[in-house]
């Protein structure tokens, strides 16, 4: 392996650790604010549920990359601190996909049976019992696989942390391309696989939880299927 | 804070000449995105063998990864390869265009595929070309109920297209930019711009969500 060539891919793997932390990070977040957000767009307080739809349509209807420079040029100058790029960005990834995650959840919820519901009053459940006996536990299932494409697609909008130098892998070869004009397909080619890379283990992993609590719930498991086939639609 | 009203108001035509743009930029991403979904679809439909299964390859690639660093690998290598030198506005469309097409060729797909099976047995029966199944009996069956998807993807597409501001398009968020460097004053003009977005998808996803319960009762 030629010298430049060592040296591009090891350029690009340096930026694999911000990406795969503002993965993770923005995961997190997004898990946090959509449980919290889609069980709040179901509460018997109008207050509770007119919040939470402004959460949701304010940062769904509002484009992700305007949302980052938000955060990132405008908060200093409201607030006089600026935030570290990777946290600006995990911050602004697990805002704008939580907004999405929480339709997702309230949509989930909402799927399950009446009978369920019903029968954990019967047993006369508080209604606390009832959320996270009762309903989430089936609910959670429903929704794994519109997860997994969210988090994909959370995983492709770190590329945007480019623009406030988070170090990520884009911003890392956006660096090289004036040192190796010439071996521009060597560049990007790494940073696709790496993206690639991490889609397949998000997928990986959703499969499996789907599995697992399929079982849990003694479900049939669904089949196994090749990691990347999957249906679905970007935020 | 310091928030200037005057200077609020001064930023709107800038703003929205670069609405305009941004606007430009989702019809003509959308035109190309709808005609090559359905082009990719039916590519993966006809099982013609290796083209078939390397659109498969394909659109997976380019679904699960970011379209930014699409549109860098169209504007900075893809372009350079051909020998042509297109304007960023250009790449943007052909680059937002084909990371949508990849979307929207699942949508056409699952449409395709929801027209009953007895619709082909009929024009088998009938002994129609196979061009006009296609354009007679099976597409106007097919595209209808996959509008409200197909305007979902628009939405979405408006979102994203300030990314283009990487390789120079005015849309609003460059306008916002410029404007702010101008002025060292960046709170307005960027919130300007979070507002622009919001009055134009909030009212469309609504219009969707309305026209898919219409498209339902199909």
């Amino acid at each position: 392996m030629s010298d430049s060539t060592s040296n591009i891919i090891s350029t690009i793997l340096s930026g694999l650790g911000t990406t795969v932390y503002a993965t993770v990070g923005g995961i997190a977040l997004t898990i946090v604010l959509a449980l919290i957000a889609g069980l709040a767009m179901l509460s018997r307080s109008r207050t509770v549920r007119f919040v939470s739809r402004v959460y949701v349509e304010g940062f769904r209807g509002t484009s992700e990359v305007v949302q980052l420079f938000w955060l990132f040029f405008v908060l200093p100058a409201l607030v006089g601190f600026k935030l570290v790029p990777l946290f600006a960005g995990i911050i602004v990834l697990g805002l704008n996909h939580g907004a999405y995650g929480a339709e997702i959840v309230r949509g989930a919820v909402q799927s399950v049976p009446r009978a369920q519901r019903e029968g954990a009053v019967a047993l006369s459940f508080s209604p606390a019992q009832r959320m996270f006996r009762v309903i989430l536990p089936q609910a959670v299932v429903e929704m794994l696989p519109p997860f997994n494409n969210l988090f994909i697609q959370l995983m492709k909008s770190t590329a945007l942390l480019y623009f406030i130098s988070a170090g990520e892998i884009t911003e890392k070869g956006e660096l090289l391309r004036p040192v190796y004009g010439s071996q521009l397909v060597l560049i990007y080619g790494v940073e696709l696989l790496c993206y690639l890379a991490i889609a397949v283990v998000i997928t990986m992993i959703m499969r499996a939880l789907e599995r697992v609590l399929a079982r849990r719930l003694g479900r049939e498991p669904p089949k196994r299927e090749r990691a990347w086939a999957r249906a679905g639609a970007p935020g | 804070m310091n928030w200037n009203w005057d200077y609020f108001w001064e930023s709107v035509p800038l703003l929205l000449e670069g609405l305009l743009v941004t606007l430009e930029l989702t019809v003509l991403g959308s035109a190309v995105a709808y005609v090559l979904g359905l082009v990719f679809a039916l590519v993966r439909r006809a099982r013609i063998p290796v083209l078939s299964q390397l659109m498969y390859l394909f659109i997976e690639v380019v679904r699960s990864t970011p379209l930014l660093i699409q549109v860098f690998i169209v504007f900075y290598l893809l372009w350079p390869a051909l020998g042509i030198t297109p304007s960023a506005f250009v790449t943007g469309v052909i680059a937002l265009g084909i990371h949508y097409a990849t979307y929207t060729s699942e949508v056409y797909r699952a449409g395709i595929e929801a027209v009953p099976k007895g619709q082909w047995e009929a024009a088998r029966a009938l002994s129609l070309p196979r061009g006009r199944v296609w354009t007679g009996i099976i597409l106007p069956q097919a595209v209808p109920r996959v509008v409200p998807a197909l305007g979902n993807y628009m939405i979405s597409m408006f979102k994203e297209t300030p990314l283009l501001i990487s390789i120079g398009v005015l849309d609003v968020l460059n306008r916002a930019k410029e404007q702010g460097a101008e002025t060292f004053q960046v709170i307005e003009p960027y919130t300007l711009a979070g507002i622009l977005f919001l009055l134009i998808s909030y009212p469309s996803s609504i219009l969707v969500r309305r026209l898919e319960s219409r498209v339902g009762q199909l």
